[in-house]
């Protein structure tokens, strides 16, 4: 089962009809249906095609919150071999919301990090809905040392709501934690580049994000807060997120325009969701031309270069 | 109208505004006596001040202004301000119900302050110290491009001068009118307590109430040495957010100094009124240098009649 956005109600009523006219002619083989058929799936890749050329932000968040888009896992297990799973802060637990471990990326030994939020309601409650808690920072830092101390890039791929607001979580430093994490990125001596394949949710995204280069996929979105959480602050009225999602400059085309990000992974027609294998395809491209952007920079021209990169940062604006 | 309502207009007129002015409630309170925010009572504005806004009924420590934080730390109330240059204006044409250049304008005309950070240079017991102080008043104290810009030209000062830096945060977090570009202050700001820490200088980190968000996520938590005085909200997500999403309601005291004191997440609660001597001593410490001088010093005329009779 397809899962539909509100928006793509006029489609999902389309290729209703297409699926319901095959699944006809199928019990009746005397029926032939397939012009009747061919001529719903034109109207409906047309349709497609019009909804994701003018997306509004909201439908954009809709869109990188989707529950087919392919997770860090996802893009793992497609682009990394030999990927070994690394466990445990050292000092408390070992949190599922944050998967990372040593890999290969195309032969190369690398350490790969990323938000999982998990495929189903089983694994979806296991991995906290990608929300991480500090030992989930507090293992990434780990991580990165190990990285750094063998002389391994490090890539990460982003998707979070944010980090997970609950009392435990306080009250073992979540924020402490987080600003832990953005200092060893800084830190790092060895490339360190990001994709932010889905959400990037606030704090816990620029944890892991403040990098040498930063990705985007097309739909993706990045931002200070959730358009939900901005509308009730701002707004005073949780329904006013559309707003909150335009006036937020969220969305990677704008992100880019602000020179907050490097890159833009173009997604497949109809989004990451409709054909993960592309888009996955198109985030190992992407992450092999930052990392050979950074090739032959020793630790102290790679710390220089993510410094200098937030420095500028906001030099740019959308005026 | 009568002649009888003479005199009632008289007074209505004449004689009660002057009295309103002088006793109405609504003026007295923001004016000559102010109202602490936990216990009730009301204190009279220049005790408060004296007091530093710390209520001399229930020990509450309200919001103070960076100026007024600037003359209680540095010797003789004397410090000289850091010039910031501007940060790019509403880099994203942001509107809410208002325009953030609108916020902004209000901002600075309530508290007579540019930004939400104030830097300044001065000495702390002889010491030679840069500080940072955010400003509630000013949007919250959030923390957008100029507060970024801010705390990277306060860790300049801090490197040029060879000086600690100390940080005293206050803030409801990021700055949401500036989008993403506030939550790359988060990297920016960890730039700044790099800077400073590379140059061997400490950092350290005073939080006040409140010290939120990505505020507290950054460089509030990257101290060398970290105190927040008493009673002040310090967290990442706050209660309501935490509230709202686990439903569950939250112990006493939650996500206040002393229960991140006890949580291992703050080397100290200290008191507003012993802040500055604290901090002398442990910055003497860091930097290593002696003991600072307490009571008078020798008077110069028996220092030069000591060196005549050794001679």
């Amino acid at each position: 089962m397809r899962h539909y956005l509100d928006f793509e109600k006029g489609l999902a009523e389309l290729e209703g009809k297409a699926a319901e006219l095959r699944a006809l002619a199928a019990r009746n083989p005397a029926m032939d249906v397939r012009d009747e058929a061919a001529q719903l799936d034109a109207k409906s890749r047309k349709m497609l095609g019009e909804l994701y050329a003018t997306l509004d932000p909201w439908a954009k968040c809709q869109i990188a919150r989707h529950p087919d888009r392919p997770r860090a896992l996802d893009m793992i297990e497609a682009l990394f071999d030999e990927f070994t799973p690394l466990a445990g802060d050292r000092a408390f637990a070992e949190d599922a919301a944050v998967v990372g471990g040593l890999a290969r990326f195309q032969d190369r030994p690398v350490v790969v990090l990323g938000h999982e939020k998990g495929r189903d309601t089983r694994s979806r409650l296991t991995r906290n809905f990608g929300m991480a808690r500090p030992e989930g920072y507090r293992k990434a830092v780990r991580l990165m040392r190990l990285a750094d101390k063998f002389g391994l890039a490090v890539i990460t791929l982003i998707d979070t709501p944010g980090a997970y607001p609950g009392k435990g979580a306080e009250e073992r430093g979540q924020a402490e934690a987080i600003a832990r994490a953005t200092e060893a990125c800084l830190a790092l001596g060895q490339p360190l580049v990001s994709v932010v394949i889905g959400e990037g949710g606030s704090g816990g995204a620029v944890a892991f994000a403040t990098a040498n280069r930063v990705a985007m996929l097309e739909h993706a979105v990045y931002s200070v807060i959730s358009p939900e959480g901005c509308a009730s602050i701002l707004w005073k009225d949780a329904d006013k997120m559309r707003e909150a999602a335009a006036a937020l400059r969220l969305t990677a085309q704008d992100l880019m325009k602000l020179g907050v990000i490097d890159r833009i992974v173009p997604e497949p027609l109809g989004g990451a969701q409709r054909a993960p294998l592309e888009a996955i395809a198109e985030t190992g491209r992407a992450v092999a031309a930052m990392l050979a952007d950074l090739d032959g920079k020793d630790a102290a021209a790679l710390r220089a270069d993510r410094r200098r990169k937030y420095l500028e940062m906001g030099r740019k604006t959308l005026g | 109208m009568s002649d009888s309502g003479y005199g009632m207009n008289w007074l209505t007129d004449y004689v009660r505004p002057k009295l309103n002015s002088l006793f109405s409630r609504r003026d007295m309170p923001e004016n000559l006596w102010r109202k602490c925010d936990n216990c009730g009572q009301m204190i009279f504005h220049r005790e408060l001040s004296e007091a530093l806004h710390v209520c001399s009924n229930c020990n509450h420590h309200m919001q103070i202004s960076p100026r007024e934080r600037f003359n209680a730390l540095f010797d003789g109330g004397a410090w000289i301000e850091t010039p910031l240059a501007d940060a790019p204006a509403d880099p994203l044409k942001f509107r809410d119900q208002k325009r953030y250049p609108d916020r902004i304008r209000e901002a600075r005309a309530n508290t007579g302050e540019h930004e939400a950070m104030l830097v300044a240079r001065g000495e702390i017991s002889g010491l030679t110290t840069v500080a940072a102080c955010q400003n509630f008043a000013f949007l919250a104290g959030s923390m957008g491009m100029a507060v970024g810009d801010a705390l990277l030209a306060a860790a300049d000062a801090a490197v040029a001068a060879k000086a600690p830096l100390v940080v005293f945060c206050a803030a409801g977090g990021a700055r949401m009118q500036e989008g993403i570009l506030s939550l790359m202050q988060m990297p920016r700001t960890t730039i700044a307590a790099q800077t400073v820490a590379e140059a061997g200088l400490p950092f350290v980190t005073v939080l006040t109430n409140p010290t939120t968000g990505g505020v507290t996520a950054s460089y509030a938590m990257l101290g060398d040495v970290q105190i927040a005085e008493p009673g002040a909200l310090i967290c990442f997500a706050g209660p309501r957010v935490i509230e709202q999403t686990i439903g569950e309601k939250l112990p006493e005291g939650f996500q206040r100094s002393e229960y991140l004191h006890e949580h291992g997440m703050l080397d100290r609660v200290t008191h507003r009124h012993a802040m500055r001597d604290e901090l002398a001593v442990i910055l003497r410490m860091l930097m290593r240098a002696p003991r600072r001088i307490t009571g008078d010093l020798p008077a110069p005329e028996a220092q030069a009649a000591d060196a005549a009779r050794a001679g």
